[in-house]
């Protein structure tokens, strides 16, 4: 038995292309650490160098944002599906100059 | 390529003037073909998303609202093709800010200028390795 990580694209490249792994963990914290383990990199882009959640990377446990539980420290167990989504943003701040059409 | 049927179009249009002045955002579900390196997609449904920054200078999608979507996208058996936002006053380009958090290589991104308010512009990219890459936009 183990938890269910659905991987986005573009994350799959690190995850041997698979878009479901599963690891092992009492909290999404040791969940990650697992699959980095099973699959060195693919963490990088979800945990910033400073521990904590990657600002423009969604976590949810069993379709709730971690953000509104317990972030990284939210428990897990087996069975739980744990979904990553990297956010959907931008916008026009710092607008560049225009390229002509093709 | 990417093909948006004028209803579609319509939508995207309505949604960027009922937000703005603050950027509208959504997303795009239908079909996509990869073939050669190349990616053709058609658009058949739109969803208009709340913009969780209420800015006319940026927009996130509320996270909560994000998985719902997808995961009504996947139910109804269609794919993300891609990701809609506006620019409210610049063109349909992809900004700096809009290349650095394209995390989704395998969309198009979809924008909508308003710098002509009477005259909306739609353009489609795809931004995969921070490369911006003009796509065609045909109409349905």
């Amino acid at each position: 038995m183990a938890v269910k990580v659905k991987i986005p694209t573009m994350m799959r490249a690190a995850a041997g292309g698979l878009a479901m792994v599963e690891g092992d963990g009492g909290t999404v914290r040791d969940l990650l650490t697992d699959l980095e383990r099973r699959y060195p990199g693919l963490t990088e882009r979800i945990v910033t160098q400073d521990g904590t959640l990657h600002r423009f990377v969604n976590v949810y446990v069993n379709g709730e944002d971690v953000r509104y539980l317990g972030a990284l420290e939210t428990a897990v167990e087996d069975d739980d599906t744990v979904a990553i989504l990297p956010a959907v943003a931008g916008g026009a701040a710092q607008a560049r100059p225009g390229v002509p059409r093709r | 390529m990417i093909e948006i049927p004028n209803e579609v179009r319509e939508q995207m249009l309505a949604e960027a003037q009922r937000e703005y002045p603050n950027e509208a955002c959504g997303l795009l579900a239908g079909r996509v073909v990869v073939e050669d390196g190349r990616t053709d997609a058609r658009a058949d449904r739109f969803f208009a998303m709340r913009n969780a920054d209420a800015s006319p200078a940026s927009y996130r999608l509320d996270p909560r609202e994000q998985l719902d979507v997808f995961t009504r996208i996947d139910e109804e058996g269609l794919e993300l093709v891609a990701i809609y936002h506006s620019h409210t006053h610049s063109e349909a380009y992809p900004s700096e800010t809009d290349r650095s958090l394209a995390f989704y290589p395998e969309a198009h991104y979809v924008l909508v200028s308003l710098e002509d308010h009477d005259v909306p512009v739609v353009r489609a990219f795809t931004i995969r390795d921070g490369v911006i890459d003009e796509q065609e936009v045909r109409a349905g």
